[in-house]
């Protein structure tokens, strides 16, 4: 298990959420690619979904992923059998720092000085290319988007369209300045130059690593949902191949993919289905000519086993990353992914993120939402990402006695004074007596309301209290 | 304790209720028996629509449809399979004609040619394992005939598409085809040709993969 | 879990009417409309006195200690089956969606899912209970709504606002883009954030404006307090009132008051 203290690549504090959520919200520039990226990713997957029975499909995707985290444990087993019986190497890493170390050491074993990536949030949720950089192991994104953001020596904002919150200007600047591109806003162009340079990369990697998204138990194979083809490069160029995965990404049968993959991509990218969807089932076999000699599957818990624990927050694995509900959302539409600080950004970044960093680390996360429900409506796999946000809210502050919270670091939140006036609240309407007699003397007084609401009254006038409570209109009717 | 053996005591033992596995009921995916005049419509109309190129010929003339096609982007050279009927087809034809582009067939391992591969192939013809109509998707199993990369690497991609084997969805397909029996160790869906909207949201073709797919449907 | 299908009522004679607080103190004119309007669909309307709040913003606050205690004193108000109308689908929402999850596991989880069961948004009930006919008796007039992201997703009434407004005929709806994002408020988050908030209210402003109308209707005094407050405070041309206050005014003939 981790031997030394994983640091941070970006050092970015999750909880100066607000500094920058506002830094965000006053650049009209990032306020302007997220909300026209997002009206075109949301009109997309409307349209994609035409002609459609939805709501039968969601359930269908719900019941896929709620059948495979029911049996999780065997699914993990049988996976590990078949992978092992076609000749792929499997791995467990209880946490990120482990996950890390297993792909460092398949990379030692082999001499392997530079590795070639496909996108894989699960390696961002290991900061594995930091990692391996440490560990003298080049590590490059091919991804074009990724590539993009390792450039900028960023992070992804999206999990689907990792530098979405550039436009072509920063980008041509940026590939400029880094690979000697000329400048352009031909946007072919550009791609066609990263090409060239990524292409190079393929041929001389000594490691693909890639993610995965569906591990099929029955047959043992491992499913990548892809456009442009890095993904395959990945995984069939190299002479070894590492895909690194959540445990919770298995499923039982191959079957089940047709039902994931038709929702994933029309949620993610309003795409029918992606350019390519690539099924590996083992390495090369002695008679074939290409593919990797070794693949490797690590299978990553980093938190996912204490979510699994409690049967409401269980919801929270059924995810399968498609990005509808950030690109769905209000608040990550205004403030972009990189004001949440974290590996994932929006509604599943709130409600995944505090048990891979604690509730502590993250509690402001779960609070940054007006509980639209936007995010519950579009999720393919119906999770009730609001209702999620509400229970975290609630451990954050150790808020219900009943249910006492359970996620690390819970309570962090909590303060005496937001809990006193909590307790005064509840208090005064708990007592209708009271109530009326609160509520009828705030009427009577009502030319005496302050303007002054602090927060409120920063960007809106104060609601203005009627001369007389809808209490005190019927009773004087009834009299 | 290994991690294995951490991880899986940890699922096991859960704190929570016993979950319940619920039914899971495949018939949304279903469409209607389709003809196969209907298939190819739909496959060809949306697989055209993320531009791939379709032709629609026979078994008699799609070589000839191929030397024009070829004849009209000056392609240099086309790698064939080895092993398969698509292959030797064209192999027969390059040896019979001098109008044919230079022909390499993929009878080595890759690490013997790989830098001619990248740099110097401009086309891969590869067989189908049929198609999909409701997403337009070539159905593609690689083999030892039939190397992975030979769709990948080369800027244009051909591939040869009998009408007869379009399924109208994948489920379907997998179904038909009994997949669950047995995986090649790659199988793929192809959908168009590679891109990427990672810039600015604004479509580029060919960013790893081929620029331009062109499928050949034998009716 | 799929949601379970709505099933509706026949109309009944007696309702209970559930104000909430915001229209309590601050927008009475509204509950007012709202229970002319089921008067005048021949029902009787039971104002229980000892109303106070649904509870929840300690709820969403995730003060669940208090918001219990607070909608504990609510579950006895409704003692007959009769439906319990709410002018809100926030309100609404608490009580019909989170209170069965609220009493789980407590001596109240029977009495809170009846109370749940009961629940009706107001123009819900007044379109599919009621199937009430609008005479529209006011001027032309071209207006905006914006429908509550309580009301359009826990509530399932988004239709409603729009089939009711539409039976004005002296009245245009002009839908703002983007008619279904949220305006910002969010109850506690609005204050929680108030940047993320405002810049959400701003751009609803701005499409509201946007349609050309200068006053819009919506489902719940949240909203209207977010974004009418923001409107006036940035001197944008918008005024909005509640549905109800808005349905009542253009059909009532001078026979109620208000």
């Amino acid at each position: 298990m981790s031997d030394h203290a994983h640091a941070s690549a970006h050092h970015i504090d999750v909880k100066e959420f607000h500094p920058r959520a506002q830094a965000a919200i006053h650049n009209p520039k990032i306020r302007q690619n997220f909300r026209k990226a997002m009206d075109g990713l949301m009109t997309k997957r409307k349209s994609a979904f035409e002609g459609w029975d939805l709501e039968t499909l969601r359930d269908l995707g719900s019941n896929i992923r709620m059948r495979a985290l029911a049996n999780l444990p065997d699914l993990l087993e049988q996976l590990e059998a078949k992978l092992t019986e076609n000749g792929i190497k499997v791995h467990w890493a209880v946490d990120a720092d482990e996950a890390c170390k297993i792909v460092r050491d398949i990379c030692v074993a082999r001499d392997a000085k530079s590795v070639i990536k496909g996108k894989s949030m699960v390696s961002e949720e290991m900061e594995l290319n930091h990692y391996l950089q440490e560990h003298g192991i080049d590590a490059l994104e091919s991804d074009l988007g990724e590539y993009i953001v390792q450039l900028a020596e960023e992070t992804p904002s999206h999990i689907i369209m990792p530098a979405i919150h550039k436009n072509t200007d920063e980008i041509s600047q940026l590939l400029h300045d880094k690979t000697g591109t000329d400048l352009s806003h031909d946007v072919e162009y550009l791609t066609a130059s990263a090409r060239l340079q990524l292409r190079e990369k393929f041929r001389n990697a000594d490691v693909g690593v890639s993610g995965v998204n569906f591990a099929v138990a029955e047959t043992g194979t491992l499913c990548l949902v892809e456009n442009e083809g890095n993904g395959r490069m990945t995984t069939t160029v190299p002479p070894c191949h590492i895909a690194v995965t959540g445990i919770e990404k298995v499923v039982p049968n191959l079957e089940d993919v047709t039902g994931l993959l038709a929702l994933l991509t029309r949620s993610a990218t309003g795409q029918h289905i992606t350019t390519y969807f690539n099924m590996i089932s083992g390495p090369r076999k002695p008679d074939e000519l290409d593919g990797p000699e070794e693949v490797h599957v690590v299978l990553v818990d980093n938190g996912r086993s204490s979510i699994f624990q409690d049967d409401e927050l269980l919801d929270t694995l059924k995810c399968i990353r498609c990005g509808a509900c950030m690109n769905h959302c209000p608040v990550y539409t205004r403030v972009g992914g990189h004001t949440y600080g974290t590996t994932y950004p929006g509604p599943i970044g709130k409600i995944l993120m505090p048990h891979l960093i604690g509730l502590d680390e993250g509690r402001h996360l779960p609070s940054a939402s007006s509980l639209c429900g936007a995010c519950g409506e579009v999720c393919p796999v119906k999770i009730p990402i609001p209702d999620l946000l509400v229970r975290l809210r609630q451990e954050s502050v150790d808020g219900d006695k009943l249910h006492p919270a359970k996620v690390r670091g819970h309570g962090a939140k909590r303060n005496s004074l937001e809990a006193m006036v909590w307790k005064g609240w509840s208090f005064m309407h708990a007592k209708p007596g009271l109530y009326r007699m609160g509520t009828g003397m705030a009427a009577k007084f009502h030319k005496l309301q302050p303007g002054n609401l602090g927060a409120w009254t920063k960007y809106r006038t104060a609601p203005k209290l009627a001369p007389k409570t809808l209490h005190q209109r019927m009773k004087e009717r009834n009299t | 304790m290994s991690s294995r053996d951490t991880i899986l005591q940890r699922l096991r033992n859960r704190s929570g209720g016993e979950l319940r596995a619920p039914a899971c009921d495949f018939s949304v995916l279903k469409r209607p028996d389709w003809s196969t005049a209907e298939k190819l419509g739909l496959f060809q109309k949306t697989i055209e629509s993320v531009h791939a190129e379709v032709h629609r010929t026979t078994e008699m003339d799609w070589i000839e449809k191929l030397i024009e096609l070829m004849a009209a982007r000056g392609v240099q050279s086309l790698l064939a399979s080895n092993g398969t009927e698509v292959g030797h087809r064209v192999t027969q034809a390059a040896a019979a004609r001098d109008d044919f582009p230079e022909v390499r067939v993929y009878d080595k391992a890759i690490e013997q040619w790989q830098e001619e591969l990248f740099s110097t192939v401009d086309v891969g013809i590869t067989s189908t394992r049929g198609g999909i109509a409701e997403t337009g998707t070539l159905i593609l199993w690689p083999s030892s005939d039939e190397p992975r990369l030979m769709s990948l690497v080369p800027p244009i991609h051909v591939a040869v598409l009998y009408a007869s084997e379009l399924y109208s969805t994948f489920h379907e397909a997998m179904q038909k085809q009994n997949w669950r029996n047995g995986m090649p160790t790659n199988a793929l869906l192809v959908s168009g040709p590679s891109k990427t909207a990672d810039i600015e949201q604004t479509l580029a073709y060919g960013v790893h993969g081929p620029k331009e797919l062109i499928v050949l449907v034998i009716e | 879990m799929a949601d379970p299908i709505k099933v509706y009522p026949p109309k009944p004679s007696k309702v209970y009417f559930y104000g909430t607080c915001l229209i309590d103190l601050f927008y009475p004119d509204a509950g007012m409309a709202g229970i002319q309007l089921l008067e005048r669909e021949g029902i009787e309307v039971i104002f229980p006195e000892d109303q106070t709040c649904c509870g929840q913003p300690a709820y969403t606050s995730g003060y669940h200690d208090q918001a219990r205690a607070v909608a504990r004193s609510q579950l006895n108000l409704f003692p007959e089956d009769w439906p319990i109308v709410v002018p809100s689908g926030s309100c609404g929402g608490m009580m019909r969606k989170h209170y069965p999850d609220l009493f789980k596991d407590t001596p109240d989880d029977v009495r809170a899912a009846e109370v749940a069961g009961r629940v009706w948004e107001l123009t819900d009930f007044l379109l599919n209970v009621c199937h009430i006919k609008l005479k529209d008796l006011g001027k032309p007039a071209t207006v905006a709504m914006h429908t509550s992201c309580s009301a359009r997703r826990e509530m399932g009434v988004a239709t409603v606002g729009p089939a009711l407004l539409g039976q004005l005929d002296n009245v245009e709806l002009v839908e703002q883009v983007r008619a279904e994002e949220c305006c910002g408020f969010g109850g506690t988050f609005a204050v929680r954030h108030p940047e993320i908030s405002s810049a959400m209210v701003s751009e609803k402003v701005d499409t509201l404006v946007n349609t050309g109308a200068r006053e819009f209707v919506t489902t719940d005094c949240g909203c209207l307090m977010n974004i009418d407050g923001y409107a006036e405070k940035n001197q944008q041309p918008m005024k909005g009132q509640h549905i109800l206050s808005f349905l009542w005014q253009r059909t009532n003939d001078g026979n109620g008051e208000a």
